[in-house]
């Protein structure tokens, strides 16, 4: 009667540890795989973007297309990755750069003025135009030393959200 | 209060308009609450399974950092992707085991042994004798007394009573029934929420309710499109936009007839684990009708009573039941409750969502169990982006 099917041995647990950096113990890594494989209907060893859709909770994100271009077909240890900037043992500088990434999708290093109106265009929807919405990001960044043609790369972000406080971080249930 | 805004938001998209649910607490809940201190504690919590607060409200003047900070959506995303109350709806719980050492273990053995071996042959037997008397009785009852409807109907009746009784006999089923046996009489609704098929047998063994269901492939079909359909059941199918429209007008005529079966809904529209309720369709609700409320709950000392329907059929579902000790349940027939004046049907709705989940002691949650076969409309989104665009303005016109 045992729970046999999700035991994962010692040593699956320590090569995903090593490869999120050990932002996870070993409990929330148990938690996470019970997760994943809930997660994978398919039973294919990895999630499909519709599988992450069937979360309501995250469809109505408005920030979930764009996740989803990273999330799509992630296997086990990726899907512990992308969630490893999370973790409340996961360095400032480790969650700027996961934000960092969600701004560069073609990830070349920089964020461009199309980039960030993107990401706003996903927040804010049809509820600002699209002039409006140009006119605030240009003026924040000129407030901010940037130029509308100025490339921000990741020290940029560091220093822009460095200490600012950020709060990112969610709760593995373990149970 | 972040928090509270971003659930409201929710439930208000999917039902148009939401007082807070928390508040409504009728006046007769007082009398239950004081009469079983234990389920106070499992008094659902709203804050324990909403997702946290959305973007927060930033002050000042608007900055760089402010747009370039997606921090509390991204958490919000990854938490929804780490557990979901929506997902928890639909979780299997099987009763924690037991059989984890030497001497328990060959005592747990010894039970699987009786109970595969003494006990299921002998439901399978009683089930079949049921069937036996059952079938010899209706086809004749059916057929031969055309022209008497109502010694038909009550034959009928007590027949299908009959069977359900074989049914919740075949699991043992351990049944407490509160409060007072439904009786027939026009405009009135039963609602009760759903945890598995059997639901319906419970119920259908102590008064032929005709019931509002989900049409299902197979054996089940079959008997509903033909005994079940001479108690009154209505069939539908959910994914048929049309079969709505006309779903609702049989309802509308049922409830007037004064010689039909009481009509039972149950309003979740999906089965949902006895942890939590999803939330009520409104249609049993603006019958304007008396809606009387019954709360199922399930002990899952030995068998979990949640049938998945997309991981199990439901003859598995039986024989899972089949093959356990026990079934226990207790159901409460509970205070009958009227739409109030000014209430809107969904209002009215949520208020006997509330009456069900504390006398059962399970937990609200604001999601559409539909959403178990389609995604959520893109409003609830547009809500959040419009909240965040709305700061954003607000704040630009500060400086």
């Amino acid at each position: 009667m045992g729970n046999t099917s999700s035991m994962l041995t010692q040593y699956d647990i320590e090569e995903v540890q090593e490869h999120c950096n050990n932002t996870f113990s070993q409990q929330e890594i148990v938690s996470l795989y019970q997760r994943f494989c809930q997660l994978d209907r398919s039973g294919g060893g990895f999630i499909s973007a519709d599988e992450f859709l069937s979360v309501p909770e995250f469809a109505v994100n408005p920030l979930s297309q764009r996740l989803l271009r990273m999330l799509d077909g992630l296997n086990f240890k990726e899907f512990v990755a992308f969630l490893s900037a999370f973790s409340s043992r996961a360095t400032l500088q480790q969650k700027v750069e996961f934000i960092f990434k969600v701004y560069d999708l073609d990830c070349n290093g920089k964020v461009t003025f199309n980039d960030m109106l993107d990401v706003l265009r996903d927040l804010t929807g049809q509820f600002i135009s699209e002039q409006q919405r140009e006119q605030v990001l240009t003026h924040v960044l000129e407030e901010a030393g940037y130029k509308k043609d100025s490339l921000l790369v990741l020290s940029d972000f560091m220093k822009i959200l460095g200490n600012s406080g950020l709060k990112m971080e969610v709760e593995v249930p373990v149970d | 209060m972040e928090k509270k805004d971003s659930s409201s938001q929710i439930s208000e998209n999917v039902s148009h308009a939401t007082t807070g649910d928390a508040q409504i607490v009728p006046q007769n809940m007082g009398k239950l609450n004081s009469s079983s201190s234990e389920l106070d504690l499992d008094r659902p919590n709203l804050e324990d399974y909403l997702p946290i607060g959305s973007i927060p409200e930033p002050r000042g003047k608007l900055r760089l950092r402010d747009f370039l900070d997606i921090s509390p959506t991204l958490t919000e995303a990854a938490g929804a992707i780490v557990d979901d109350s929506f997902t928890r709806c639909f979780k299997s719980n099987p009763p924690e085991p037991w059989n984890w050492n030497i001497y328990l273990f060959p005592l747990w053995c010894f039970g699987v042994v009786i109970r595969y071996g003494v006990l299921f042959p002998v439901r399978v037997l009683v089930l079949t004798i049921g069937w036996i008397i059952f079938l010899s009785s209706f086809i004749p009852v059916h057929f031969l007394l055309k022209g008497h409807d109502k010694l038909r109907k009550k034959m009928e009746r007590i027949l299908v009573e009959l069977i359900c009784s074989f049914f919740v006999a075949s699991w043992t089923g351990v049944v407490k029934y509160h409060g007072p046996r439904p009786s027939m009489r026009p405009k009135q609704v039963f609602v009760a929420n759903h945890t598995s098929m059997i639901d319906f047998i419970i119920l259908e063994q102590i008064t032929a309710f005709a019931v509002i269901m989900q049409k299902h492939p197979g054996w089940v079909g079959l008997l509903q499109s033909t005994i079940l359909e001479s108690v009154g059941c209505i069939w539908f199918n959910r994914s048929e936009a049309k079969d709505r429209e006309i779903v609702a007008r049989k309802l509308r005529e049922h409830v007037v007839g004064v010689d039909n079966n009481p009509l039972l809904i149950f309003p979740e529209g999906t089965c949902v684990n006895n942890h939590y309720t999803v939330m009520f369709k409104k249609g049993a609700f603006e019958l304007g009708c008396t809606v009387c409320p019954i709360a199922i709950k399930y002990n899952k000392i030995f068998v979990d009573a949640f049938w998945n329907s997309k991981k199990q059929s439901f003859t598995m579902h039986l024989l899972q039941l089949m093959t356990s000790w026990a079934v226990v349940c207790d159901v409460w027939y509970l205070e009958p409750q009227n739409l109030k004046p000014g209430e809107t049907p969904i209002e009215f709705a949520e208020r006997v969502r509330d009456i069900i989940s504390v006398r059962a002691g399970i937990k609200k949650v604001p999601w559409d169990g539909y959403l178990k076969y389609s995604r959520p409309s893109p409003k609830h989104r547009e809500r959040k982006q419009q909240s965040f665009a709305e700061s954003v303005l607000r704040r630009l016109e500060e400086k």
